[in-house]
């Protein structure tokens, strides 16, 4: 097991927010966090991170716990996480100071090619858009090749059509490059388009409700009755008719 | 268009304004306000007898030895104090406390302090713009994104590399707002106090040319070098928001 989540429950103050969580993740497997705003996704993905020491429990990896914020696992965030003052391949080599130049200019060009910023090496966030910025932010997590990438509602500050071509992206990079991600979010349709199990949780305190495995192969169609009636089950799940 | 309105217009109106100016002075008969030319005409000979450039340098000296210390000074205390919140929570209300009383007001102390010498208004500028500098760069790291901390933390950055590659340039663009704030403040006090603690300098010039003989055409001809100089320097302060790494501070 890659990552193994075991009794963790966290408290801010009084204010209980995650209930004796287990979970456990595999070597190259994306899992999808969904639940309601507040339900404690995103504080057990800090505590993953080894951001947020847990109340009780703990998380380890590779067996090994997990003690604090290590480049071996990256934290994306919505795109506000790369460096303004940055040019697009100066934060890719952000994280790069460990390894030689060459290296450095290697793993540069890899990943500029790969999230598609080619031709953008030399410009600044602020000349992109915002799925440029967020595919910029996930290359420069790849760039250090982590084990592990945590995803906080990446897409969330994204249009409707960036966010699905996002997606596409995201599980074109995530198979080429297979690395574990935990991927949160509170969108059901993004989960059932991506995961390979789906991690339903409760409104808070967050307790897991349910873990579904999305059997079907990339790409996946979404007017497959299968997708369908797996998305509904994940809205009754939440306790959400999916009428508007 | 553009270079037309960013050179021609502000030429323009300042052209206009002088105009306006000669002609009030002319139509007015007034004895006591001089015209353009009458400011004019004093200032070169000032430059003739050689105080204008003595003046001048003088001021600078002052403004630049006292202003050049609290940017030394107050920009590691106010990162200092932006990293530590415990520290700035306890300093805080001193610093507040001194903030609203003007520079002005401790010349008395500067005087009895450092008598009639450069190091009375060097004393007061330094004042005026330690302050501003050290609240500003205090400000500015205080509200440096957590993502960027967050991120610097997980690619595993050690703490002097994390104020280096992160806190340093994610403060960078407010730092030359506040730096230009405070010469503009320590350029005000200049002047005025150099009309009390020193015998040179444009301060002095505007107060002597008055005392000594109405000679009004100084005085203005010493308002308008102060204003002239005081863009100038500004223009070249701000000439730093055009580099690349801070661009995305400051609106295009």
């Amino acid at each position: 097991m890659k990552v193994e989540i075991s009794a963790v429950s966290h408290s801010f103050g009084a204010m209980r927010v995650l209930e004796d969580i287990e979970l456990t993740v595999s070597a190259g497997e994306l899992v999808v966090i969904v639940g309601p705003s507040g339900c404690g996704k995103s504080t057990l993905l800090n505590i993953a991170g080894g951001f947020t020491p847990p109340s009780r429990g703990q998380v380890r990896i590779d067996g090994e716990p997990v003690v604090g914020p290590d480049p071996r696992r990256i934290f994306v965030f919505q795109e506000r996480g790369v460096f303004p003052w940055l040019t697009v391949e100066q934060n890719i080599g952000f994280g790069l100071f460990r390894v030689t130049e060459e290296e450095r200019r290697r793993r540069i060009a890899h990943y500029v090619q790969l999230v598609g910023l080619s031709g953008f090496e030399r410009s600044f966030p602020r000349e992109l858009s915002g799925g440029m910025k967020q595919r910029l932010e996930v290359a420069r997590a790849l760039a250090v090749n982590p084990d592990v990438l945590y995803l906080d509602e990446p897409f969330g500050a994204l249009d409707s059509i960036t966010r699905l071509q996002m997606r596409r992206e995201l599980l074109r990079i995530w198979q080429a490059e297979r690395k574990t991600i935990l991927f949160v979010t509170h969108d059901i349709d993004e989960s059932v388009q991506l995961a390979d199990r789906v991690v339903v949780m409760s409104q808070r305190p967050g307790r897991i409700r349910r873990i579904l495995t999305i059997d079907m192969p990339h790409p996946r169609d979404l007017s497959d009755p299968r997708y369908i009636a797996l998305r509904d089950s994940i809205f009754a799940e939440i306790g959400l008719a999916h009428h508007v | 268009m553009r270079n037309v309105e960013r050179l021609v217009l502000p030429v323009l109106f300042a052209g206009v304004l002088v105009a306006m100016w000669h002609f009030a002075v002319v139509l007015t008969a007034t004895a006591v306000f001089p015209s353009p030319a009458d400011v004019f005409r004093g200032i070169v000979t000032l430059a003739e007898r050689g105080t204008l450039w003595s003046y001048i340098g003088d001021s600078l000296l002052r403004v630049g030895v006292g202003y050049i210390a609290a940017v030394l000074s107050g920009v590691p205390a106010g990162l200092w104090l932006g990293w530590h919140p415990g520290l700035a929570r306890a300093l805080n209300p001193v610093i507040q406390m001194l903030r609203p009383i003007s520079p002005l007001a401790w010349m008395p102390l500067a005087i009895i302090w450092f008598g009639v010498s450069n190091a009375a208004p060097i004393f007061l500028i330094f004042l005026a713009s330690f302050l501003p500098i050290v609240v500003s760069m205090m400000n500015a790291v205080q509200n440096v994104p957590q993502a960027y901390l967050q991120a610097a933390r997980n690619f595993g950055l050690s703490t002097p590399q994390m104020i280096r590659r992160v806190i340093f340039p994610a403060v960078l663009p407010r730092a030359i707002v506040a730096l230009r704030i405070a010469f503009g403040i320590a350029w005000i006090v200049l002047v005025a106090s150099e009309m009390i603690a020193v015998d040179s300098g444009l301060g002095y010039l505007i107060i002597d040319a008055r005392n000594a003989g109405m000679r009004y055409d100084l005085v203005v001809g010493g308002m308008l070098l102060i204003g002239v100089i005081g863009l100038f320097l500004d223009v070249a302060i701000r000439s730093a928001e055009r580099l690349p790494s801070v661009r995305w501070g400051f609106r295009e």
